[in-house]
């Protein structure tokens, strides 16, 4: 059992050695000109205004928010979903109900407009 | 010392600096990656126990749910992410003395526990394991209730979170 | 077993035979073998992306009535190496003000996080990187790094644009998560493991037969997850100035397209693991060679269709990706994992009885959908163009009524 999880260890470190080394490689042979005009901040062609701050929605929040509950609840019916074969039709309706109140999370979501990007 | 004990320590090692450099780095943006690393070091404790089934649900939930939510809220109030002034105040040395006593007074009890010398029994492949845990999380005389608690709870927070979070939208009409 | 019908334990055996027979402990042999198996994988991976990024770039070429590359080597097939070649070369230009660490780690993490996947799916009977209890999840906590790097790269560019790209991006990933968890839940349900080669074990009739409306809905969510045409916003070459790869140059940014390619690859081959029964096939257990010739021609099929869908449909706008995800996939994925529920377990039988209980579970949700499409389409708020106004045709004189 950790047997294989040293094999993903040790293939998380090749898989990260391996770009990396290329890049190194890129970074050997390519030219080195730093300039200050090359180095600047791309705003479509002009000169950086105003400091580096956006206005950042809220509505990117509240998608990570909802993403959040729904994985939380797809982490709780991953167990469930593994026994199905040994389950009662009981058990079954349990996790039935479990999604329905989700579903139901999700609608209201979706009537008070939390759900519209703009 | 066996390779296990090796690997743990510096796990360890790594995921305690991680969480020491979260409350003293000065950048808000780099304590939230010093925080993805401190998770990512409990995750790899748990893969050594045998518990992979929790290592990967600490990565997929925690760094990639939780810890982008931690980023997105720190972009949210960004001229407070700026701010670099002095973070300590005169104070310091009362928390520290209250912490470590706390510290030795959790460990002391522990130790004195009757588990802790216990070695736990040896449970069947992994997979079994989830498989009863499956069924324990939906069998009545189980945990039942807490499954579906814990969905009202999420539904809760789902509700909640969404009030205050199209407070400008309501706020418009 | 012998060379020619199972290579890989035979050469396995043969290098911890000649390790052990060096008088090496176990444990060191194991791990030597395990860097070199994983460094074949590793560096396999990623020179097949020179040959599909080749092929990629002819089929779209067909797709689109001209031939491609053609003139580097025979059918262009040095098109790459000569690409290559040139992105090698160029100069790493870094923004002044980058923060080093994300703005490095970036395109490495990007590369790695599709790369892990290729350690726990079975190649074949009897060749996998590694069989992981939970392999299923695993692509996704993987997957989530590789969000994770996108954060990264558009934080450390300290540029607004790439951030704005960056936080479009992730918010684009972690939505159209969502579906594809859920949908899982339904072969998971069938299997009753989460171990990739548990899922193809069980596969004796594929389960995109069982459940094509959670294959459509996977393969969706996937190509969505990966960043592909239709759902290409965060890349499309008109909109790169709010891209997170702005600031990039050389070949990190080479490594950001690497990732690309390699990623809709391996959601080709996930995809045809879980739905299409993998390495399975006739004679594919005894000879394992010949399963892994099946997965590929699997792969193979699922691979056209995401290049068949990125030159044939328009990119869609990010209202309407968002819209897609929330107000289609995710309730339609939830109710299909209910119905499914129902289904398997209301009418437990032989197989061929279980078989068409589920297709017909599956003709429901179809027209479940459809109808909520063509609700949806006929409800639209359509804004009005024209005013109805009465036009006159009066000879000789304005037309403008």
């Amino acid at each position: 059992m950790v047997d294989n999880w040293l094999y993903i260890g040790l293939f998380m470190i090749i898989s990260a050695f391996l770009p990396a080394a290329a890049i190194t490689i890129a970074g050997i042979l390519s030219p080195k000109k730093p300039d200050k005009i090359k180095n600047s901040i791309y705003e479509c062609g002009m000169e950086t205004v105003g400091e580096t701050w956006i206005q950042f929605k809220a509505q990117y929040y509240v998608y990570a928010l909802v993403f959040l509950v729904f994985d939380i609840e797809s982490v709780f019916l991953y167990p469930w979903a593994m026994a199905y074969g040994q389950l009662s039709l009981f058990a079954v309706v349990e996790a039935i109900i479990f999604i329905l109140i989700l579903l139901g999370g999700l609608f209201y979501a979706w009537r008070k407009g939390a759900l519209e990007w703009i | 010392m066996t390779p296990m004990h090796i690997v743990f320590l510096i796990v360890a090692a790594v995921t305690l600096f991680a969480a020491g450099m979260v409350v003293t780095t000065r950048p808000l943006m780099h304590s939230a990656l010093w925080l993805i690393l401190t998770l990512g070091g409990v995750a790899v404790l748990f893969a050594m126990l045998d518990a992979s089934f929790f290592a990967v649900v600490q990565v997929l939930v925690y760094i990639g749910a939780i810890a982008i939510l931690v980023i997105f809220a720190i972009m949210l109030t960004r001229h407070i992410a700026e701010d670099t002034s002095p973070q300590h105040n005169k104070g310091w040395w009362l928390p520290l003395v209250g912490m470590v006593v706390l510290f030795v007074g959790i460990v002391v009890g522990l130790s004195q526990w009757s588990g802790f010398e216990t070695p736990l029994p040896v449970l069947p492949a992994e997979a079994n394991n989830l498989v009863l845990f499956g069924q324990a999380l939906t069998s009545p005389d189980s945990y039942v209730i807490p499954f579906e608690v814990a969905s009202i709870l999420l539904l809760a927070a789902l509700m909640g979170a969404i009030y205050l979070g199209t407070e400008g939208k309501r706020g418009k009409k | 077993m012998n060379f020619l019908s199972d290579p890989v334990p035979f050469l396995t055996n043969w290098l911890n035979g000649l390790l052990a027979g060096w008088g090496l402990p176990t444990v060191l042999v194991h791990l030597i073998s395990y860097v070199i198996g994983g460094g074949i994988l590793a560096t396999g991976a990623m020179l097949l992306v020179l040959f599909l990024i080749w092929l990629e770039r002819k089929l779209i070429g067909r797709i689109q009535d001209r031939l491609g590359p053609n003139r580097v080597g025979p059918y262009g097939l040095f098109q790459t190496l000569a690409d290559m070649l040139k992105i090698f070369i160029k100069e790493h230009i870094t923004p002044e003000g980058a923060d080093k660490v994300p703005y490095e780690l970036g395109p490495v993490l990007s590369v790695a996080a599709v790369l892990m996947v290729w350690a726990v799916l079975p190649f074949a009977s009897s060749t996998r990187g590694t069989d992981l209890s939970v392999g299923l999840l695993f692509i996704f906590a993987v997957g989530s790094i590789g969000e994770l790097a996108v954060i990264l790269a558009g934080w450390g560019s300290n540029n607004k644009y790439a951030l704005l790209g960056a936080f479009r991006a992730v918010a684009l990933l972690i939505s159209y998560s969502i579906p594809m968890l859920i949908v899982l839940l339904v072969p998971v349900m069938f299997a009753g493991s989460l171990s990739l080669n548990d899922l193809v074990l069980k596969q004796t009739v594929w389960y995109i037969v069982l459940a094509p409306v959670p294959a459509l809905i996977f393969f969706i969510s996937s190509v969505a997850e990966v960043g592909r045409s239709p759902f290409d916003l965060t890349e499309a070459e008109s909109e790169i100035v709010s891209g997170f790869n702005i600031e990039y140059s050389g070949l990190k940014f080479g490594m950001f397209y690497v990732a690309d390619f390699l990623h809709a690859f391996t959601i080709s081959l996930i995809f045809s693991t879980i739905f299409l029964g993998g390495w399975r096939g006739p004679g594919a257990v005894q000879i394992p060679i010949l399963g892994f010739v099946y997965y590929l021609i699997k792969t193979s099929v699922v691979y056209f269709l995401v290049v068949l869908m990125r030159g044939t449909l328009p990119r869609l706008r990010i209202d309407q990706m968002n819209n897609i995800n929330w107000k289609f996939l995710t309730p339609f994925s939830l109710i299909s994992v209910m119905v499914f529920a129902l289904a398997a377990k209301a009418f437990p039988g032989s197989l061929r009885g279980h078989v068409l209980v589920l297709l017909s579970a599956n003709a429901l949700i179809l027209a479940l959908m459809l109808w909520a499409m063509n609700w949806f389409s006929a409800h639209r708020k359509r804004p009005v163009v024209v005013s109805h106004r009465r036009h006159e045709i009066v000879p000789n004189k304005d037309v403008s009524a």
